[in-house]
């Protein structure tokens, strides 16, 4: 039985189970007119019904569904003897795709070896075998669980209380699906990490300053033969972030300035929503933008001044990675700003202080920590993003400060690395995971800090 | 106690102003100055988005038209059918590159040479001949017959219709030959050079040739994989919301699950992709590239900014109306599903729209799950290998063709087309059902 039909027919027993429920309640309390009786509404008893004929049910098909396919894969492994057992993770996984291929159509039993064709054959046999069961085992669980709960109802019966107490758990087990990502996050990350610094030293990783993961693979040799030092991507990271910060603190927090003070309520109007478009465009946009308009437009200035500008520039990936972070910068300042309280302006104007002398020696500096923390998140998004460097930006770790040579920052590294098929064991794939680790670790950190401080500072004029 | 001399006091008091003025009239500069600054920040910022727009636009507009040649196809037996016997098989093997090869070659009779037929041929794009076989296997009457027939010029020549290619360049620097232009002017001369609607572009998937490549298959594989995303990340989020604004007790574990959900609020969104690959794919077996893998990223990508927009939506609702209906005996539950998440429902709705939308132009965590395949079909199910919008776009600023860059664009004001028509519902949502208590 296909999946979907095994659930549309969960779902058909889930609604005859809560019709089931609630008639049943209402005849045990002797009729409509008895409802009274009754300890809770008659549609919790149907509603109690309907969860425990649907949840364990549920639970059943997909926990079978997420391990099935390994069971088999076990099974085949063992029924084919010869030595595929001993092989190297690598080259059995090749010989189960092998397996696959077969299973899935794609490739036909007569042009494959016959160890191969059989197993396959088996793996269809199982594969439908465990469909069935799947299905039969569901089928049962679901009938039992409803016909439990309905044997139980009984006028004194709880319902609403029980659903209400299923209904919390779940909620409760919805929020932590945010703790489990993070954990996900930490573990699927750390686990791979870890495996590529039993290749690389984590102080090679971290100090080294040559950056080649090319060589190792050409070469057909463990890592250590290639070139892993982090150092020349942390500094293509820092710079690019640099100059998108050069631009986007400025522009955002002046234009954040002259709107939440200067400005006159229909300019305010029409610019800021014009502002916000900029945090709205994706930022794939922005890299066809940077690569394909700004990188030629500096290239040409920068030619006709006697400069040489590289055609992948840190500058144009960073100048665009400015007007992405403006919109960020801009609106969190403006909240900063508007937040402090209008009592202090009005007693700097009382001492006789100019609108602009009010702002830079009152506002700002009241406003100052939210500010500090609301650019350190502009960071934290400056060092994680993706899109626009990795099409504007170099895949050459070029070790300079220079803004008009090309570099290359770990995102980068990570999409070229990952992108297209890769073995998942190579020390080159490995080494993505231990820069996701990095960024990991440095976006978290930045973003705790900036949390708190914005937390304590609007804290502060609440 | 001396008195002060009323004359000197006078001069003193005129030195004083003087001072105060000029110092006045300096803090005035520097007020000027400053609003100066101010407003020109604000204005580059708009600069910003128009000069972004206008870019887009200029080099995209062209995307939407394509150029067709008119020639005369002979719809020739000995090349289609030719034991005629008129079997469905036998049409499909076809050689239609061949009829508008000959149709060529009749145009333009004093054409010789392999190079300089093949310079020829060049003028009509390779997916005419699909054109043609979808034309027959409609009516097989046509074979044997002659029609004068609009076809796609081939990505090149149509770049040179559009004007996209400077003319004046010497030959060795242009893609399009001297022949070739000559060939061009006569068909124009003759007027059967037009240019019309671009429906190939928003009708077909993903293809190595410009002229014949669309965006839908992108649209689907975004449409499949938004879907995913919406049927997991609201109902998760708005349950996590509820669960930590009206449930929760106040203790560390709590503080732990807020504290959680704003720091992946900030994490970047390929650490995501590095999680999907490692779990989804690598764990749990999911298919690689399908649209199921990037909707359960992307569900935990947009997850934050949903339970954040949904919280904020239940803090709104006034607290004497949960009193209320808990004063009629209702319970906690049936407060928060009676009252609470109606009430709460717009701007829950609303932060979800904004969420999708982000879920939308979102192209780095895919990349990193597979959606990157060059992938010609239109994803029918879930689990078919498909792309996204924004990948797309990706894809097309990677490729070297020129007729690719107009596309990149069209592509691209596709996807801001969507988005924006995804921020005006949220806009119209929040306008027309927002309460203010």
């Amino acid at each position: 039985m296909q999946t979907s039909t095994l659930i549309l027919a969960l779902l058909v027993l889930t609604a005859i189970a809560y019709q089931l429920g609630r008639a049943r309640s209402l005849r045990v309390a002797g009729g409509p007119r008895g409802a009274r009786k009754l300890h809770s509404l008659p549609a919790y008893y149907g509603l109690l019904t309907a969860i425990w004929c649907s949840l364990p049910a549920l639970v059943v098909v997909l926990g079978w569904q997420a391990l099935e396919d390994r069971i088999i894969a076990g099974q085949v492994v063992q029924s084919m003897g010869g030595g595929v057992q001993e092989l190297a993770p690598g080259e059995l996984s090749l010989v189960l795709n092998d397996v696959r291929n077969v299973v899935a159509g794609n490739v036909k039993p007569d042009a494959v070896a016959p160890e191969i064709a059989t197993a396959a054959l088996r793996w269809q046999r199982l594969d439908g075998l465990s469909r069935t069961s799947a299905a039969v085992l569901a089928l049962c669980v679901a009938l039992a669980g409803g016909w439990i709960t309905l044997s139980r109802i009984k006028p004194t019966m709880r319902a609403r209380n029980r659903v209400e107490q299923i209904v919390r758990v779940a909620l409760m087990g919805c929020s932590l699906i945010a703790i489990l990502t993070t954990i996900g996050i930490v573990l699927s990350v750390l686990y791979e990490s870890l495996q590529f610094f039993r290749f690389v030293p984590v102080t090679e990783f971290i100090f080294g300053t040559q950056w080649s993961p090319q060589l190792a693979i050409r070469a057909d040799q463990v890592g250590s033969s290639g070139a892993f030092g982090a150092v020349p991507l942390f500094a293509g990271t820092l710079l690019i972030s640099f100059i998108a910060m050069a631009i986007a603190v400025p522009v955002g927090l002046f234009s954040a300035i002259y709107l939440a003070e200067y400005a006159s309520r229909g300019f305010r109007a029409v610019t800021k929503p014009m502002l916000e478009v900029l945090a709205g465009i994706p930022t794939v946009v922005y890299g066809f933008f940077a690569a394909l308009t700004v990188a030629p437009l500096l290239r040409g200035v920068g030619e006709r001044l006697g400069l040489e500008v590289a055609s992948e520039s840190a500058l144009a990936a960073g100048l665009v990675m400015g007007i992405m972070i403006i919109p960020f910068v801009s609106s969190l300042a403006d909240d900063m700003i508007t937040a402090v309280p209008q009592s202090m302006r009005d007693g700097s104007y009382g001492l006789g202080a100019t609108r602009s002398e009010t702002i830079r020696k009152v506002v700002l500096p009241a406003a100052l920590p939210g500010i500090v923390g609301g650019v350190l998140l502009a960071v934290s998004r400056a060092i994680g993003e993706t899109m626009i460097v990795v099409m504007a930006a170099g895949l050459s770790a070029n070790l300079t400060a220079n803004p008009l040579e090309a570099v290359t920052t770990v995102t980068v590294q990570i999409v070229t690395l990952l992108v297209g098929d890769q073995e998942f064991d190579s020390p080159k794939t490995l080494a993505a995971f231990a820069l996701g680790l990095v960024l990991f670790l440095v976006t978290l950190l930045l973003n705790v800090i900036a949390l708190k401080v914005v937390r304590r500072y609007r804290e502060q004029y609440e | 106690m001396n008195k002060p001399d009323p004359l000197r006091t006078a001069q003193e008091q005129g030195r004083i102003r003087d001072l105060v003025e000029r110092g006045l009239r300096r803090r005035y500069r520097a007020e000027r100055r400053f609003r100066a600054y101010g407003l020109a920040a604000a204005v580059s910022g708009l600069l910003f988005v128009g000069f972004l727009f206008l870019s887009i636009i200029s080099t995209g507009y062209t995307a939407f038209v394509q150029s067709y040649i008119q020639i005369d196809i002979r719809f020739d037996a000995e090349l289609i059918d030719p034991e005629g016997k008129q079997v469905e098989e036998i049409l499909r093997m076809g050689d239609y590159s061949g009829v508008f090869k000959a149709a060529l070659r009749e145009k333009f009779p004093q054409v010789e040479g392999r190079r300089e037929l093949r310079q020829l041929y060049g003028l009509i794009s390779d997916g005419s001949a699909f054109d043609l076989r979808d034309m027959v296997l409609d009516d097989p009457r046509l074979i044997g017959q002659t029609r004068e027939l609009w076809l796609m010029a081939s990505d090149d020549i149509d770049q040179l219709v559009k004007g996209k290619i400077d003319r004046k360049l010497p030959e060795d620097q242009r893609v399009v030959s001297d022949l070739q232009l000559g060939w061009l002017d006569a068909l124009t001369a003759e007027d059967r050079v037009e240019r019309r609607f671009n429906r190939v572009f928003f009708t077909a998937g993903d293809s190595r040739e410009p002229e014949q490549a669309g965006v839908l298959g992108a649209v689907v594989g975004s449409f499949l994989t938004l879907a995913v995303t919406l049927l997991l990340s609201f109902p998760i989020g708005v349950a996590a919301a509820i669960y930590l604004e009206e449930f929760a007790p106040a203790n560390r574990f709590t503080d732990m699950i807020e504290v959680n959900i704003n720091n992946l609020a900030a994490v970047p969104s390929i650490v995501f992709g590095l999680l999907g690959l490692a779990v989804f794919i690598k764990f749990f077996g999911v298919p690689r590239s399908a649209p199921l893998v990037g909707g359960l990223v992307l569900t935990l990508m947009t997850l934050p900014t949903i339970i954040i927009a949904s919280r904020a939506a239940i803090k709104a609702v006034p607290p004497s109306i949960r009193e209320a209906a808990l004063g009629m005996g209702a319970s906690q539950v049936q407060v928060v599903a009676h009252h609470v998440l109606p009430l709460a429902m717009p701007g829950m709705l609303t932060g979800a729209i904004i969420g999708m939308a982000r879920a939308l132009g979102e192209s780095a965590p895919l990349l990193m799950i597979g959606m990157v395949a060059f992938i010609a079909d239109i994803p029918g199910s879930l689990t078919d290998p498909a792309t996204v919008l924004p990948v797309q776009v990706f894809l097309w600023a990677d490729s070297p063709e020129r007729a690719f860059l107009e596309r990149t664009s069209g592509a691209i004001m596709v996807l801001l087309v969507f988005l924006l028509v995804m921020n005006a519902a949220a806009v119209i949502l929040r306008q027309k059902f927002e309460r203010r208590w």
